[in-house]
């Protein structure tokens, strides 16, 4: 007798999330399985959707600002800078020169402590969890010290239209200086640790690869973009702020596996610290704040678009203007989403243990892709 | 690579991550057991807003013109003031802070004209009910005198 073999009957259906613990948030993802293997994948979003967008219709211009540090908790400075410079340019408010570089200095301590975060938990994930406790120990400086001048610890609304709520104090030029001597001395550190680790290698070598061809097919930015040899960084490519003052390089890996992306974000610590010692070396003397900045920001009618490199990668914000006091649509372009979106395709035919390290490597934060 | 080369790097490679937790274990202790230990808060620490009241005077600073409330993203102030027989200006009858809605931004802070309200340094804040964090802001600084 012939028995024949229903692939339909065979399959499993596997929910990874909503309460998954490494996809570190409420994503949901349906796995098709066929044994070990994922034969699809599909990510079910909107458990934590909260109308950003909407809100951003209803609230004054300065009202939507407290709004930023929540889209993507962990990068929330870039998200603040991103939206100010939006409604800076559809105004024409420009900061002081000092507030221009004192943004730069806290976006790139925010993108530090968003990587070290994303380390430690990335190879929480994979299954060793002392790296976690150093990278926390480490980010716990920065926190201190974004705090000690934003007043919070995690959802800063530090940058207002026209400048920075606060000028940093010489405590925390010094304390920065102390924490970026100390995290060199701890890099080698992580190297040693996870990075010549044969057991890490061995889960990530290979493993989640997206082509250039598919990367550039699905809009990935940020590190999982130039994991895959592209070389694009907002930073660089549409410079905005006090970027093209300082030196800094694109560190590029073409392996386009996770063990790229992983290299990427440690190589680009090294970096982000370089621009803030080169930040701190000019930082200008002068108000924070610009002199003329009205009460009620409203700008005139029309729209702009404004971008910027998050931890995660190309952050825009669209806005479009009816000349009133709230805006009539403010679109946000989130690098997650589209992170997110090449899952689907690169995790087909791989392990289901590859996809945590996949899913991993992209550095996906929940609330940014839902928002 | 061979069989035993494979083996060989990996345990090199162990041996020299244990070597890094090796040494953690004679480094000094970052963390604190908190409830009996804490450690200071920043001066601008944000907590949940709170009246000034005016030296000289004892009275409160706020000159009661709302600006606050109307700010506030998440709407969660609500004054209610009235002049009192004989008196020239407004007094604040209650003070509503709903804590459970407050994102803690500020931009009350930075809008009052009169320099009124301020953040707290109360970060020690649980409570078994919702209506516990309906704050009555008169009355809190009342109690505290
Ligand atoms: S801190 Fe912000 S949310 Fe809280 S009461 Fe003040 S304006 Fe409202
Ligand atoms: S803005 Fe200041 S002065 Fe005006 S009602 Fe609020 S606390 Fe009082």
């Amino acid at each position: 007798m012939k028995i024949e073999r229903n692939l339909e009957e065979h399959s499993l259906y596997l929910n990874m999330g909503p309460q998954h613990p490494s996809t570190h948030g409420v994503l949901r993802v349906i796995l098709k399985l066929d044994g070990e293997y994922i034969e699809e994948a599909e990510p079910v979003l909107g458990y934590i959707h909260r109308m950003h967008e909407k809100m951003g219709e209803n609230r004054t211009y300065a009202q939507y600002l407290p709004n930023m540090g929540r889209v993507d908790y962990l990068s929330a400075l870039s998200y603040n800078q991103c939206y100010v410079g939006a409604v800076e340019r559809l105004t024409g408010i420009a900061p002081p020169p000092r507030a221009e570089y004192i943004r730069v200095i806290t976006t790139e301590l925010n993108r530090l402590s968003s990587h070290l975060l994303w380390f430690g938990a990335y190879v929480l994930d994979l299954g060793g969890f002392t790296p976690f406790l150093y990278s926390f120990d480490d980010r716990e400086h920065i926190l201190d010290l974004l705090e000690s001048i934003t007043g919070s610890r995690l959802t800063y609304c530090y940058f207002r239209f026209g400048g920075v709520s606060k000028d940093i104090t010489d405590d925390f030029i010094t304390g920065t200086r102390a924490f970026i001597k100390r995290l060199r001395m701890h890099l080698p550190m992580y190297e040693t640790l996870v990075t010549k680790n044969v057991i890490f290698i061995n889960r990530v070598k290979e493993v989640g690869i997206i082509t250039p061809e598919a990367a550039r097919r699905y809009g990935v930015t940020g590190p999982a973009l130039r994991g895959s040899g592209i070389k694009y960084d907002v930073r660089k490519n549409e410079p905005y702020s006090i970027y093209p003052e300082v030196d800094f390089d694109i560190p590029v890996q073409d392996g386009c596996d996770a063990l790229s992306r992983y290299i990427v974000r440690m190589l680009e610590m090294e970096q982000s610290m370089r621009i803030i010692e080169q930040a701190l070396d000019k930082l200008p003397e002068g108000p924070v704040m610009a002199p003329k900045v009205p009460k009620k920001v409203k700008p005139p009618k029309g729209d702009c678009y404004f971008a910027v490199e998050t931890a995660r990668g190309d952050f825009g914000i669209y806005i479009v203007s009816d000349g009133t006091e709230t805006a009539y649509r403010i679109k946000l372009r989130t690098p997650g989403f589209s992170n997110l979106s090449i899952f689907a395709e690169i995790s087909r035919g791989t392990l289901l243990q590859d996809a945590i390290s996949t899913m991993g490597s992209l550095d996906l934060v929940i609330p940014e892709i839902d928002r | 690579m061979s069989y035993f080369g494979e083996i060989y790097t990996g345990a090199v490679s162990l041996i020299a991550g244990l070597g890094v937790t090796g040494k953690a274990l004679f480094q000094p202790t970052v963390t604190v057991q908190y409830p009996w230990e804490t450690i200071d808060i920043t001066p601008t620490f944000r907590g949940h807003i709170e009246l000034v009241t005016d030296e000289e005077t004892g009275n409160f600073k706020c000159i009661c013109c709302g600006l606050c409330q109307l700010n506030c993203p998440s709407h969660c102030i609500s004054i209610k003031s009235s002049k009192p027989e004989g008196a020239k200006k407004k007094a604040l009858d209650s003070y509503m802070l709903n804590f459970t809605t407050c994102s803690l931004c500020g931009t009350c802070v930075e809008g009052c004209p009169a320099d009124a309200i301020k953040f707290s340094d109360d970060y020690n804040l649980a409570g078994f009910s919702r209506e516990e964090f309906y704050f009555d802001l008169v009355k809190r600084a009342r109690e505290e005198k």
